[in-house]
């Protein structure tokens, strides 16, 4: 299974290692570094490299690469999703996830990678099982430690998660305030053509739940149109049998935030496109070319569409954009020559435009093509597809507890090409 | 109070510091030096020099301290086993201790400890850790027994934890029973003898289900890798364990997901193709498919490798799904490449117009690797997509237009391609290409130009100045160039004679006598004495009519492919590649799919005893199975990938060109023979054509044939044989004769188990009948995946020949070379490693006398034979060579050569873990060197 794990920054320093089997040197890590320079940007690095006698595999979050170190036969996915289970371990331990905070928290790194794994096999991989074994530092804790002199982080005790069949929540949970949020957000992925039409357009939705509830509360969850839900994927909680008789889904939650589930509606069903734009882009050789860009608002059932940012990544080629929005601002990086515009608000009344001159750097040929343009927006209180939650019901325990739903849509990968 | 302050040290004395401070009385100081110390070792200092002083610390009563201990522990037991005893004590008494966390820690970091000396004392703790009343500690337990396996394997066998292990399948718990499944598939990953103990039948097949449901995230993965491991006895079976796994599909954890699309993909193949259940299964798998795209990319790129070999076996469960795969403009490149080659799969008549429309835009892109993989892709739609092709060569020729040079020299590459499988229907664009004739820089481009120009020189007003235009450069150009303009100016000077007389001379003369090339010289040769001795014989030769391309290129061959379906989601599913072929030490384990169900019965005993099937399928996918003359005269280029596929599996034969006049050209004795001679084979082609023409490759080291058959003791029949290797493939080279008064015919041969597991990879092919007085000759590609069984001496290789007579028996010799792998090349720091680690008894040295070579020709002559020099050294005048050969089974073994001037006598020294094959490897140094 897995057997190393090093922690690499972006200046190439492996700055953290962990072996669960023999030691394997850190100079495997120069195929990666080798895999590193032939790659263009940090992105593009193969996830899975082959050297002679072992496979790394690796992802890169926040600016530091995780590369795992195999030598037998594995899934690499089992790997992949085990490395990005350590990254939301570490986020959630220390709030972030960099190489300073890593750094600042050795100890209990270790300490949680010895526990994640047992000779490459997965031990405790779930945030309430670990933090029951390994306190998570906290600024309280070390008041009080510091004053009763007691520092140990480490529970002496056996969790109480480990071995239920519930192994994603704790016993003895309880909460003065009882209540329970849950947040439909669906993020709407695009590729619409040069023309306005749409290529492909699909849907990635998930529910996203922040449960407070004291003691151990069976939570049902009910849709008034589940049938939009024909491709999800669960959180281990839910419990199958129900869902696929009855569309009802039923689970015992676990403790604070969690992904309930995502689904994904695809481009086979009728995606609404919140937004349309109109472009005019074009580049001259020897003088300055045109962009005219406008945004109007398409199909959004009545909601408005904020938080819209229009993202064009022009070609090296380009020197500098001279623009004049008539609504929000705009920045060109001349490093990466993109040019950004945060438009804000779309309101129905008028339609926000950008237009101006591309300088071309001189001597540089007339690009070959036009950019990709791609889109962020957000629009609340709105579930594109029109999925509605019916109602939640709470079994197990007596008290009442609050309850929230709330739905968002998101763009997600919105791109148009112009 | 945060870490960083245990790396914040006093310039001098670090060490002796933190020495003083762990062996203070307090507790507390003591506690925050063990976490000094611990955060050195993270980052790779070397604290091994406290390790008395850390082990002192070890009987504590704090949890956190003796936490820390451990992990120093295992960290450093390894370099100093003999203080490592120390810890003993207080490890076997905290297996005993009451709380369950302590029990189940001090087994699991026993197991860790890598040193022989601790391992005895772990066998009695595990023992009763394994009947522990506290499912954690079973939990830990299972995989400590993996742990130990891995240590000493033989220990593990002898002393019955394999059946202690197995009896845990049947846990009340099921995150036992997931370890459990996890130890064991490690464990038998590793021996193959464990694998008769640990054998799945129904009823634990039925108890891992059960587990399934209730255990975690990756004890599922576990489950469903050991599950997709086990044949159904009928398809009611298959058909039940299919109902309780597709729950799997939509759960959140991507790994479970795969795995059990595994499950679900190998059982179909048992269950009735036409029946509902089969159709809503096919249904079911791709929604989970195309959700796995929507996660993060290293996600998407595995899914994306695995989908690839799925849409080769199933195209329907995802042929609706075309728009999932167009590229998004900031995907990694990763995931384009990939995407692209899934989307010209799913290619189809109905969405051709889509698909064409998304390459031209992708074809515009600024990463040079997608844009010609895009161009190329158009070129494949219009073999695919017969009505298309049209729009495609337009899309095409619009391509060109924009005058890119990468996209100008792709199109071309990918026309040469549409007018194979189009002949006579798009010269009309000839013109338009040859317009852009001076930008082509790269080689394979601008031989597919003057493939083309060769082909349509009778419609090319001015081919022979355009011919003649790269005959100028000719010394400079690449093989592949030259070939190609060699065999075009051969075709137009046959086409129109009268006024190219003096080209071609001038081509033949350039390719024979100023040529350095042997495969450029012989092919000038070939077609210098074609064309004097009989021109009608050339033409027909050259001008053979070429067999069309199949559709669909590159596609993996069908037992190939069966046996990676059985992989998907491991690493053998992204590389494509079956798993013995890249993990070390990995047996001949290999897995097939289950027949279908009618035939189950009688067959699955046989597949549960893992044996290889006896005559592998014909291969016969190969677009060019029946092009190979084409190939070889006028294609080198091949089609892309295809070619590669065509070294690797040799076609069957087809009946080449026939064309009369045998006799007087025994200039190149068989090779000539066999090309004109007709009926000759394409083992033959390969072997013995391969050579003379086109495939450039390296020459590898050929022992002379000897007689391994005797016709006195064949009755008639006279073998005398060799092997070589060629093109990564294994052959064996025959000759047989008939000295006999009849024909002989019906030939077959078989071989005897070996240490190599060598088995012919197909039928032989040979000339029948032979008439009585003469030869054939033939080359047999050989595999490894034959059942391997240790001869004495190792590499004797005993061959059964049959033929309408009588059965003869040989014993022959196999010249351990043949089975060197080309990717023997050792890394630097991974030689050096090895090296040091195996062990000084397991080198051993030979003195190899009168070797009329220096350094430098004696490594060339050793890396042609995949014998590869990894770092040579000059010590005192004498040079040292340091090599690295890897096996076909996958041993390794490294060797030094020392060389000093002046003396003819080098030293050879060899080491390896497996020291049985010395003397083999030394008899071919010996061969290769006084070759």
């Amino acid at each position: 299974m897995i057997h190393s794990l090093f922690i690499i920054n972006n200046t190439g320093d492996v700055f953290m290692e962990k072996h669960w089997k023999s030691v394997i040197h850190k100079s495997i890590c120069d195929y990666f570094f080798e895999a590193q320079t032939k790659a263009g940007s940090p992105e593009d690095i193969s996830p899975i490299i082959a050297t002679p006698h072992h496979y790394l595999i690796n992802i890169y979050r926040n600016q530091l690469y995780y590369v795992a170190v195999v030598t037998t036969e594995v899934p690499p996915l089992f790997v992949i999703e085990f490395l990005h289970r350590v990254v939301d371990v570490f986020e959630d331990y220390f709030q972030g996830c960099s190489e300073s905070i890593l750094k600042e928290h050795y100890v209990i790194v270790y300490e949680l990678l010895d526990e994640m794994l047992d000779n490459g096999f997965p031990l405790a991989m779930e945030a309430n099982i670990l933090k029951e074994l390994i306190k998570p530092p906290n600024f309280l804790r070390t008041i009080t430690d510091t004053i009763t002199g007691k520092t140990t982080g480490v529970s002496a005790t056996l969790p109480t998660g480990q071995l239920s069949n519930v192994p994603w929540r704790r016993t003895g949970v309880k909460y003065t305030n009882n209540e329970a949020y849950f947040d439909v957000i669906e993020e709407v992925d695009a590729i619409i053509d040069k023309s306005g039409s749409t290529v492909t357009a699909e849907i990635q939705g998930y529910i996203d739940c922040m449960v407070k509830l004291s003691g151990m509360p069976d939570l049902t969850l009910t849709f008034v149109n589940p049938r939009f839900l024909d491709d999800v994927s669960f959180h281990p909680c839910i419990r199958f049998k129900r869902w696929e008789t009855e569309k009802i889904l039923s689970f015992v939650p676990p403790d604070g935030n969690f992904r309930l589930l995502s689904y994904h509606i695809g481009s086979n069903n009728m995606v609404a496109i919140p937004v349309y734009l109109k472009h005019n882009i074009f580049y001259r050789e020897g003088s300055a070319g045109r962009f005219d860009v406008t945004v109007s608002q398409k199909t959004t059932m009545g909601k408005t569409v904020e938080n819209l940012v229009l993202e064009c990544p022009f070609p090296k080629a380009v020197l500098n954009v001279t623009l004049t929005p008539n609504q929000g601002k705009y920045t060109f990086d001349p490093v990466t020559k993109v040019m950004t515009w945060e438009v804000g608000r779309l309101e129905t009344t008028r339609s926000p435009n950008i237009k101006g001159t591309i300088n071309l750097q001189t001597g540089s040929p007339v690009p070959e093509s036009n950019p990709t343009l791609s889109l962020q927006f957000t629009i609340s209180t709105l579930a594109i597809s029109g999925l509605k939650v019916n109602r939640l019901d709470m079994y197990g325990e007596k008290y009442k507890p609050f309850k929230g739903v709330k739905y968002l849509t998101k763009a997600g990968k919105f791109q148009v090409r112009t | 109070m945060t870490d960083s302050k245990y790396f914040t040290t006093t310039k001098k004395g670090e060490i002796f510091e933190l020495k003083a401070e762990l062996n203070s009385d307090k507790k507390e100081k003591k506690k925050e030096a063990v976490k000094k110390v611990i955060a050195s070792m993270t980052v790779g200092k070397d604290v091994s020099a406290l390790f008395p002083d850390v082990v002192n610390c070890m009987q504590t009563d704090n949890l956190e301290l003796k936490k820390l201990v451990y992990l120093y522990l295992m960290n450093y037991a390894k370099s100093q086993p003999d203080m490592a005893i120390m810890a003993v004590n207080t490890f076997v008494k905290d297996c005993e201790d009451s709380n369950p966390l302590i029990r189940a820690l001090a087994v699991r970091t026993m197991g860790c400890i890598r040193v022989d000396k601790i391992t005895e004392y772990l066998c009695e703790p595990l023992r009763k850790c394994l009947k522990d009343e506290d499912p954690y500690v079973r939990k830990t337990a299972a995989v400590c027994v993996a742990k130990l396996h891995d240590i000493n394997a033989q220990l593990v066998e002898d002393q019955g934890f394999l059946d202690l292990l197995r009896d845990l399948l049947s846990d009340s718990n099921p995150m036992v029973v997931a370890n459990a499944v996890a130890a064991i598939s490690e464990i038998m990953d590793a021996s193959p003898n464990a694998a008769s103990v640990l054998e799945m039948n129904s009823g634990t097949i039925n108890k891992l289900l059960t587990a399934l449901n209730e255990c975690t995230e990756w004890g599922q993965v576990f489950i469903l890798d050991s599950i997709s491991n086990y044949t159904p006895k009928d398809e009611r079976e298959a058909q039940s364990i299919c109902e309780r796994v597709t729950p799997r599909l939509a759960h959140a954890n991507a790994a479970v997901v795969l795995s059990a699309v595994k499950v679900v993909m190998k059982l179909m193949e048992m269950l009735d193709t036409g029946g509902d259940y089969v159709t809503s299964l096919v249904k079911k798998l791709a929604p989970p498919l195309v959700t796995l795209l929507s996660a993060e990319p290293e996600i998407q790129y595995v899914a994306l490798r695995n989908i690839n070999l799925i849409v080769q076996k199933r195209s329907e469960i995802l042929k609706n799904e075309m728009k999932v795969f167009f590229v998004k403009y900031n995907d990694p490149i990763y995931v384009k490449l990939e995407k692209l080659d899934i989307m010209i799969r799913l290619t189809s008549q109905s969405n051709i117009a889509q698909v064409l429309a998304e390459l031209k835009e992708y074809a515009t892109e600024v990463d040079v690797d997608f844009v010609r993989k895009s161009v190329r892709a158009i070129g494949r739609c219009a073999i695919k997509v017969e009505p298309a092709a049209e729009r495609c060569v337009s899309t095409l020729l619009d391509l060109i237009q924009t005058k890119v040079n990468y996209v100008v020299q792709e199109a071309i590459v990918v026309i040469k391609d549409i007018f194979r499988k189009y002949p006579n229907k798009y010269e009309s664009i000839i013109a338009t290409l040859c317009e852009n004739l001076d930008t082509l820089d790269e080689p394979e481009a601008r031989a597919s130009m003057i493939w083309i120009i060769g082909e349509y020189a009778e419609r090319i007003d001015n081919a022979d100045e355009l011919l003649e235009s790269f005959l100028e450069g000719f010394q400079d150009e690449n093989t592949q160039v030259q070939l190609q303009l060699l065999t075009a100016i051969v075709k137009l000077f046959l086409k129109r004679p009268t006024d190219t007389q003096e080209l071609v001379q001038q081509v033949l003369s350039l390719s024979t006598q100023d040529s350095d090339n042997p495969d450029l010289r012989d092919r000038g040769y070939i077609y210098w004495r074609l064309l004097s001795t009989d021109p009608a014989a050339a033409k027909e030769v050259v001008l053979a009519e070429k067999p069309l391309i199949s559709e669909e290129t590159d596609l993996i061959e069908p037992t190939l492919l069966d046996e990676l379906i059985c992989h998907i989601s491991s690493l053998a599913s992204v590389y494509h590649k079956p798993p013995n072929a890249f993990v070390e030490g990995r047996g001949g384990l290999r897995k097939v799919l289950p027949p279908k169900s009618e035939q189950a019965e009688g067959l699955v005993e046989e597949l549960g005893a893992q044996e290889p099937t006896a005559a592998p399928p014909q291969p016969t996918v190969i677009p060019g199975a029946d092009s190979l003359i084409g190939d070889l005269l006028d294609m080198d280029m091949g089609s892309g990938p295809s070619m590669m596929q065509q070294q690797m599996y040799p076609a069957q034969p087809a009946a080449p060109t026939p064309a009369g006049g045998s006799g007087g050209m025994d200039i190149f004795g068989e090779g000539l023979d066999n090309l004109l001679g007709g009926g000759s084979t394409g083992g033959d082609m390969l072997g013995g054509l391969g050579d003379i023409f086109g495939m450039p490759q390296t020459q590898s080291y050929v022992p002379p044939q000897e007689v391994w058959l005797p016709a006195s003791k064949g009755k008639g029949l006279e073998i005398t044989g060799t092997f070589a290797r060629k093109n990564n493939q294994i052959n064996m080279e025959l000759t047989f004769t008939n000295k006999a008064m009849q024909p002989m015919s019906g030939f077959a041969v078989q071989f005897n188990k070996n240490s190599f597991g060598l088995m012919p990879a197909q039928v032989i092919n040979i000339r029948t009948p032979l008439p009585p007085n003469q030869s054939a000759s033939t080359s047999l590609p050989l595999n490894t995946q034959g059942p391997i069984q240790k001869m004495e001496p190792l590499t004797i290789l005993q061959v059964a020949i049959k033929n309408n007579i009588d059965v003869f028996y040989m014993s022959t010799h196999v010249p351990l070379h043949v089975l060197f792998m080309e990717d023997g090349e050792m890394d630097k720091k991974i030689f050096l490693a090895t090296w040091k680690d195996i062990p000084s008894p397991n080198e051993v040295q030979y003195t190899i006398n009168n070797v009329p070579h220096n350094a430098d020709t004696v490594s060339s002559k050793l890396r042609n034979n995949n014998v590869f020099t990894i770092a040579k050294r000059n010590v005192e005048g004498q040079d040292m060579l340091y090599q690295s050969l890897k096996l076909t089974n996958g041993i390794w073994i490294l060797a030094e050569l020392k060389i000093q001037p002046s003396n003819p006598s080098f030293v050879l020294s060899l080491k390896a873990r497996a020291v049985d094959v010395y003397e083999a490897v030394k008899q071919v140094y010996e061969n290769i060197l006084h070759n």
